[in-house]
């Protein structure tokens, strides 16, 4: 346990350290960033001096850990907020976002990996091996600008770009930051629904990747038990094919499968930059890239701070499950 | 098989949902006025740091200015929170009496005093913009003794040499915002004049007040029913953000927004045969131009920049992927404002332009890195150069960044040309030539990195001489005919070609009238939209 | 010799050489992967790339570079194949003339990639104790990164290019390599070879390098050729983002992101380049597949 910790201390040591560093030599300039491009060089110096980037950069680096520790991250330049303002609000929009297509990819992709591995080596199987590649092999900024095209565009069957249509903003509180529960919460039906229809095309196209992957890896797990003896011992004591599969088998994947599931969500959680870029969905990706090429540093440490954690949080969980259900991996 | 119908109820019901949900909305509501618009650049909302074009737009509706240009004409200077005003001390002094009745968002009254606070205001917290009015003399220091209250009256005095039409022009910039000096104050945070509190809330006496602003998501504005020309014609006006100009488009054709301000040229040819859909043009002041760096040991030879003003194809730009929203001009203050030039004098001549090289000692060309911003159409204009300065032997390499890291090398004049943008800060030609063609030092250490003769390295005081002679001359007629004579100068001598001049293509739902958009990125109004 | 007895020699029960037992091991797994249609088509995929790229001056009319502003977003036509683009330029050649820049980011990342993971999880691996304690942390640091994202911050850092995007793919992208690597090492550091080799008297260097290298290489190329798929989209999407090549390049990702304004009404524009890079990827994800399958019997059919 020590051991995990002095892992986790580190790696958060290294991640907001190699941010800092490269916010310090990018080539974009933070105080331009405030002052505009037009500004004098009297007014650059005295914003300059103010930030304090006049200090060594290890001095900056220890500062900024020390004002992190005491939970302070920082004032964005962008949205002239506090960084942990800002990431509650973009956050809950990624969450939303990551968590339906990791379902979407859970409901649909394990049965499919199933199917494909119970029928291996027939049609079924390898449409579901190319279907899996195929969802690797999209750019997924191409699908969601020509998903949107014909869903929104032409079909009408969808909401568009955003998470919700303006004139719908502000009628319901925020407590949780999700709008689909928030506005549940309030009875506010035709937000839901407004929600519902933006949510819909950029979740099932993320949500089409962590399908790819899930049914992928359910497929290779489930061939690896189906071959071992029990599964043959269970045959021969009569056991019904359903059982084989579902009872016997499939409860024997649910472990490594957890493990790939939160890799899906994690990967998820930072991956969905450009999925937000085209639906011009105001999650945590967004932040951290628009923030980067804006030159400001606070929000990207944050944002990264952030996702980097949810990154380490899921692996470890899921370390710690496999271990817990897995006597084997212990020690 | 239950469990099968559960899960697909489950999926469906609000899948089904969503779908018969989405088709129902026609649109945002009647009262209120939803734009599609790229506001990323919108950082701050206060009036004495606004600098953006998003941010000028949105203040200009929030705030009512000392001086200003009014939607129902906009190529007049008139009175705003000033009724009227009077030059005194040979031009050096100018005392405005302020608009009796006037009062803020918070019911608060206009005063002299918030007149003379908001102005103070700008010239203490010393932001980017704050150059507007330190340029006649104030300062953190004197500005208190040079704006004063003398009853229902402002006297601002001006310390250095400057034309009073000059100054009651820039006194219609956004610096000149009027802020209401008691709600600033009470939000004042350890003697910061109300700056972290105003940068995203509004205290003003316009025909709107902002109710929100999410950075990169929306800003929204509610009217002020007792505005001084009237309550606007909409209740709401929401600005929501869309990066993508394929998206805005979308959004236009389901009748999600009212209007969309970012399509391209070649959108709004796809988009004219919709009948719900209008299109209107308005020239912007903002200038596309091209600048080499004068220390640049090729490129700081005249003949050099004068071959390459012939080896840009003008009207083939501004006749494809630019056509509709630039048009070819080549001065330095744009068209349609007071002393405009509006002569051309270059076009594409790949043979004049071999032979200029020639004598420069260039007769094979020579290798150069051209940067610019990485959005279109930037990129494209820098290609078409890169294409036909070929042509002539010169070797362009494309480099395209975003603004923020592109300004910084302007600025330390890292660069070896430059494909960017100007906008003028207020509707006097000073507000572009100073800049363009004023470099009081050109030493490294002098640091001008405003200016963009000095990051041009570029100075010439027979020049400096005439801008500040332009500058004070107190005939209208005379000073123009000036500053026709400068563009002309900078035209032949300098280290420009400016090559376009924006034309902002709005689209608009056929319902929606009054919407006003004038020269400049400021002179945008949303009061009289009725849709 | 002749074809038949060339055959036999490669078929041979009993190999006379180590050349000729490598040989063998080629060749059966070229027989087991021609049989699997999945594998062959993601083979024809590839070489078709690195055909289109060695035969790009042959195969196109133009550079694909320059602007033709009155030829402007024409339709695909006999002229055009897959019409022109917002400046009028082929969007045929320039796909053709793509391939080139797509290979060269693919090379040039498995090039820094592979040795890299290489040397960090074999070293790793076979030294043990504080060395493998240290290398691990960093690359747990490195896997714990969001990836897209340190990528992006990297190329912010370095400046917009192809190079930068390349390298900064590359230094996001080595720590799996370096943990199949070391874990490979653990199977196989206490077998008997390397013992024998260590009684010997060779170098660790050596060792790592004639022994432990060679086996890893198999799943490492696998891995490879699977991250391939992931190594174009990354790139593209660095382009699409505006931080990769540079115009007037053409790089597909850069192409689908100065395409995105025309989808509505000249729809090639962004879409060809968009299939371009799904053929491709999909190439590479099918022959990752297959070679899997051959030469990675452990974890077949997965």
């Amino acid at each position: 346990m020590g051991n995990t910790i002095l892992t986790v201390v580190l790696t958060f040591i290294g991640l907001t350290a190699v941010t800092f560093a490269i916010g310090r030599v990018m080539p974009a300039d933070p105080v331009l960033a405030i002052i505009g491009d037009r500004a004098s060089n009297e007014v650059y110096e005295r914003v300059y001096l103010e930030m304090g980037l006049d200090r060594p950069i290890y001095e900056q680096y220890f500062r900024y850990l020390g004002e992190l520790l005491s939970g302070d991250l920082g004032m964005s330049i962008m949205t002239a907020r506090p960084v942990l303002t800002d990431i509650a609000i973009f956050f809950p929009a990624t969450l939303e976002l990551a968590t339906i297509a990791t379902l979407i990819g859970v409901f649909l992709g394990i049965p499919m990996g199933v199917l494909a591995a119970v029928n291996q080596g027939r049609w079924i199987d390898h449409v579901v091996r190319v279907f899996g590649l195929i969802g690797y092999s999209v750019p997924v900024f191409w699908l969601g600008m020509v998903g949107l095209l014909i869903f929104y565009g032409n079909l009408g069957w969808v909401g568009g770009p955003g998470r919700i249509e303006p004139y719908f903003d502000g009628i319901v509180d925020t407590v949780t930051g999700i709008i689909l529960i928030d506005s549940a919460m309030a009875q506010e039906w035709d937000v839901f629904w407004d929600a519902v229809s933006h949510i819909i095309l950029p979740s099932a196209i993320l949500g089409s990747f962590a399908l790819a992957y899930i049914a992928r890896m359910t497929r290779s797990f489930m061939l690896d038990q189906l071959s071992q003896e029990y599964v043959l011992t269970a045959r021969v004591k009569g056991a019904s094919e359903l059982a084989v599969i579902w009872k016997h088998a499939f409860r024997n994947v649910l472990v490594q499968l957890i493990t790939i599931i939160g890799l899906t969500y994690a990967s998820l959680l930072e991956g969905s930059v450009l999925t937000e870029t085209v639906f011009s969905w105001p999650g945590i990706g967004q932040y951290i890239t628009t923030s980067l090429f804006n030159a400001d540093m606070n929000a990207v440490l944050g944002g990264t701070i952030v996702v980097g954690a949810c990154f380490i949080g899921i692996n470890m969980l899921s370390d710690m499950l496999y271990k817990l259900v897995d006597p084997r991996a212990r020690g | 098989m239950t469990f099968f119908r559960k899960i697909g109820a489950w999926v469906a019901v609000p899948l089904t949902a969503a779908l018969l949900s989405a088709p129902v909305q026609a649109g945002p509501p009647k009262d209120t006025f939803v734009m599609a618009k790229d506001i990323s650049d919108l950082i701050t909302l206060d009036p004495a740091e606004v600098f953006e074009l998003s941010g000028g737009e949105i203040i200009a509706n929030i705030y009512d200015r000392v001086m200003m240009y009014e939607p129902e004409d906009l190529s007049t200077l008139v009175g705003g929170v000033a009724e009227s005003w009077e030059i005194v001390d040979d031009g050096k002094g100018i005392i405005f009496s302020i608009r009796p009745g006037m009062s803020f968002h918070s019911g608060n009254p206009v005063t002299a005093e918030d007149v003379a606070f908001s102005l103070q205001r700008v010239v203490k917290l010393g932001k980017t913009p704050s150059f507007i009015v330190t340029q006649f003399g104030w300062t953190p220091e004197n500005v208190d003794d040079l704006v004063v209250v003398d009853g229902d009256n402002v006297k601002i005095t001006i310390t250095e040499e400057f034309s009073p039409a000059l100054v009651l022009n820039a006194l219609s910039a956004g610096v000149a915002s009027v802020v209401d000096m008691k709600t600033v104050m009470e939000n004042e945070v350890d003697g910061d004049l109300g700056y972290a509190w105003l940068k995203s809330n509004s205290a003003g006496s316009g025909a709107f007040k902002l109710r929100t602003w999410k950075a990169n998501e929306l800003v929204m504005m509610e009217a002020n029913a007792d505005y001084r020309h009237g309550a606007p014609g909409v209740k709401r006006v929401i600005l929501r953000h869309v990066a993508e100009p394929s998206a805005q488009r979308l959004m236009m054709e389901k009748g999600d927004v009212d209007i969309a301000r970012n399509l391209t040229p070649d959108q709004i040819k796809g988009i004219e045969g919709n009948e719900d859909i209008v299109v209107r043009a308005d020239p912007k002041g903002t200038l596309v131009y091209l600048a080499a760096n004068q220390a640049h040991p090729i490129l700081g030879k005249p003949k050099v920049v004068e071959a390459i003003r012939h080896l840009v194809d003008y009207e083939g730009m501004a006749n494809s992927f630019l056509a509709g929203q630039y048009v070819v001009h080549q001065a330095a203050w744009p068209g349609g404002l007071w002393g405009a030039l509006d002569e051309k004098p270059f076009t594409l001549n790949v043979d004049k332009a071999k032979a200029l090289l020639a004598e420069a000692g260039h007769p094979d060309g020579f290798e150069m890195q051209i940067d610019t911003l990485n959005r279109a159409p930037f990129p494209e204009i820098a290609q078409a150069i890169q294409a036909t300065l070929s042509q002539a032997g010169i070797k362009a390499e494309i480099v395209t960044s975003e603004g923020k890291t592109l300004w910084p090398m302007y600025r330390a004049r890292k660069h070896e040309m430059m494909v960017a943008i100007w906008s003028p800060d207020y509707t006097d030609p000073h507000s572009n030539i100073d800049s363009f063609a004023n470099n009081p030092d050109n030493s490294a250490e002098a640091k001008l990195t405003g200016v963009l003769a000095w990051r041009n390295s570029w100075q010439d005081e027979a020049m400096n001489a005439k801008v500040a002679a332009a500058r004070n001359e107190l005939d209208v007629a005379k000073r123009e005919a000036m500053y026709f004579d400068i563009q002309r100068d900078l035209q032949k001598n300098s280290p420009y070609a400016v090559l376009f001049q924006q034309a902002e293509q709005t689209v608009m739902q056929k319902t929606v009238e009054g919407f006003v958009s004038g020269s400049n990125f400021d002179l945008v109004f949303y009061r009289g939209v009725k849709k | 010799m002749n074809d038949a007895t060339f055959r036999g020699w490669l078929l041979s029960a009993s190999p006379q050489s180590v050349t000729q037992a490598r040989c063998q091991r080629a060749y059966l797994g070229w027989l087991a992967f021609r049989t699997n249609p999945i594998a062959m088509t993601g083979l024809i995929i590839v070489l078709a790339l690195v055909s289109a790229a060695i035969l790009a001056p042959v195969i196109t009319g133009s550079d694909g570079l320059t602007p033709t502003l009155e030829n402007r977003l024409q339709p695909a036509s006999a002229e055009h194949w897959f019409g022109t683009d917002q400046l009028g330029r082929d969007i045929y050649d320039r796909i053709v003339w793509g391939s080139r820049i797509t290979l060269y980011i693919v090379a040039l990342v498995s090039i820094i990639v592979v040795p890299i993971g290489l040397l960090i999880g074999t070293v790793a691996g076979y030294m043990g104790g504080w060395v493998d304690n240290i290398l691990m942390r960093v690359t747990d640091i490195f896997l714990a990164f969001p990836r897209l994202i340190l990528a992006l911050a990297l190329v912010a850092a370095l400046g917009p290019g192809l190079e930068n995007a390349v390298l900064a793919i590359a230094l996001t992208t080595w720590s799996p390599y370096a943990r199949i690597a070391r874990a490979e090492v653990l199977t196989i550091r206490k077998s008997e070879f390397i013992m024998a080799a260590e009684a010997q008297g060779a170098s660790t260097f050596r060792i790592l390098r004639k022994h432990i290298v060679p086996l890893c290489l198999a799943s490492v190329i696998v891995r490879l050729t699977l991250d391939m798929a992931g190594i174009i989209l990354t790139a593209a999407g660095l382009g699409f983002l505006g931080l990769g090549a540079q115009p007037p390049t053409p790089e597909w990702g850069a192409m689908i992101a100065t395409g995105r304004p025309f989808l509505l009404d000249q729809w090639w524009v962004p879409t060809v380049p968009g299939i371009a890079i799904f053929v491709v990827s999909l190439g590479f994800c099918l022959l990752g597949d297959g070679l899997r399958d051959v030469l990675d019997p452990k974890s077949a059919g997965g």
